[in-house]
């Protein structure tokens, strides 16, 4: 069932043009890259507080609030160059395991960070747990990367 | 002029030669294991590197954080971004060892390096300038134009250099 959507993804006039054309694979690559870097700093910026190596004189809802508008707007250009690429290669993806450890990362990672960091962050003025708030970050840092890395490791064959 | 200039690029292209005719080099660019991870590592220190970079220069364009003294900013995340570069300096170098001769002769590889230069010299002239002064206006809401315009040019030069990084494995236009 899931191999026929990923065929008919494929098969698309979308994907059928990314793959035709030369440079639309790289182009939309570089953009997707581009996003990596705004989408890193914004992850890091929030943990590297969570676990008390910076920033310490803002409170960390201050810095969640100050990160999400590029978290989101940098998630966001991520997805859709994400789809772009995916459309273009969809049945390779299919049967390529790195794909599936970067969709499943990516799944736990945004519903980690809109849940339990957004929680800790915004919680922050009450009772400081510093502990709890180093393991949150270390998860959500790990998370990311696993996506980060999964997704690296789509050009390995 | 002329031969002078093909005369330094056949030098250089000596050089690389030789370097990638040394046993670490070609080790590396035959290895199984040891290529892929020191390029999963270059991309992904983009992150620390160049996501902390953006963090700066959005906060220099006054587009983030502006509670925060633009100082204090700078000075959390430059010792990380340090940190993020040297990893960066070290696996490219490497990437760099495994096939001179190809990079050397692809025209993406040039444009990174000479992007790299402008923005390595965009990074100097900004620490020697509007890097002294930045207690003036740390908190102003619109940070002043030099700032502004360190902070567009940093961004225009590393989206460059990543767009660039990306295209050296292709060889549409090479040699």
């Amino acid at each position: 069932m899931l191999l026929s959507f990923f065929t008919w993804c494929e098969n698309t006039w979308l994907g059928e043009a990314i793959r035709a054309s030369t440079w639309l694979f790289p182009a939309i690559e570089s953009l997707h890259l581009l996003g990596l870097a705004v989408i890193g700093g914004a992850v890091l910026l929030m943990n590297l507080r969570l676990l008390g190596w910076g920033f310490q004189r803002q409170t960390a809802a201050q810095l969640w609030r100050d990160t999400r508008p590029w978290l989101i707007s940098s998630l966001a250009v991520m997805l859709v160059t994400g789809l772009l690429l995916f459309t273009s290669e969809a049945i390779k993806l299919y049967y390529h395991e790195a794909f599936w450890v970067k969709m499943v990362s990516l799944a736990l990672s945004i519903l980690f960070t809109f849940t339990v960091v957004r929680r800790i962050a915004l919680a922050e003025a009450g009772p400081v747990r510093p502990l709890w708030n180093r393991a949150v970050a270390v998860i959500s840092i790990v998370l990311w990367s696993g996506v980060g890395i999964g997704g690296r490791w789509i050009g390995f064959s | 002029m002329e031969t002078r200039g093909r005369e330094t690029e056949a030098r250089l292209l000596n050089f690389c030669k030789w370097l990638e005719a040394t046993p670490w080099s070609v080790a590396l660019h035959e290895s199984i294991w040891a290529y892929p991870i020191v390029e999963s590592v270059h991309v992904l220190t983009l992150c620390l590197f160049l996501g902390l970079v953006v963090m700066m220069d959005l906060r220099l364009l006054g587009m983030t954080m502006l509670d925060t003294p633009a100082s204090e900013v700078m000075s959390r995340l430059i010792p990380w971004s340090i940190a993020g570069f040297v990893i960066m300096v070290v696996s490219g170098s490497l990437l760099f060892y495994a096939i001179p001769v190809k990079a050397y002769l692809n025209i993406f590889f040039r444009l990174k390096v000479l992007f790299l230069l402008l923005a390595g010299a965009n990074t100097a002239f900004f620490h020697v300038t509007v890097y002294r002064q930045m207690a003036d206006w740390d908190l102003d809401p619109v940070p002043p134009r030099r700032a502004r315009l360190a902070g567009a040019v940093s961004l225009i030069l590393w989206a460059g250099i990543v767009v660039a990084g990306r295209l050296i494995a292709y060889n549409w236009f090479d040699k």
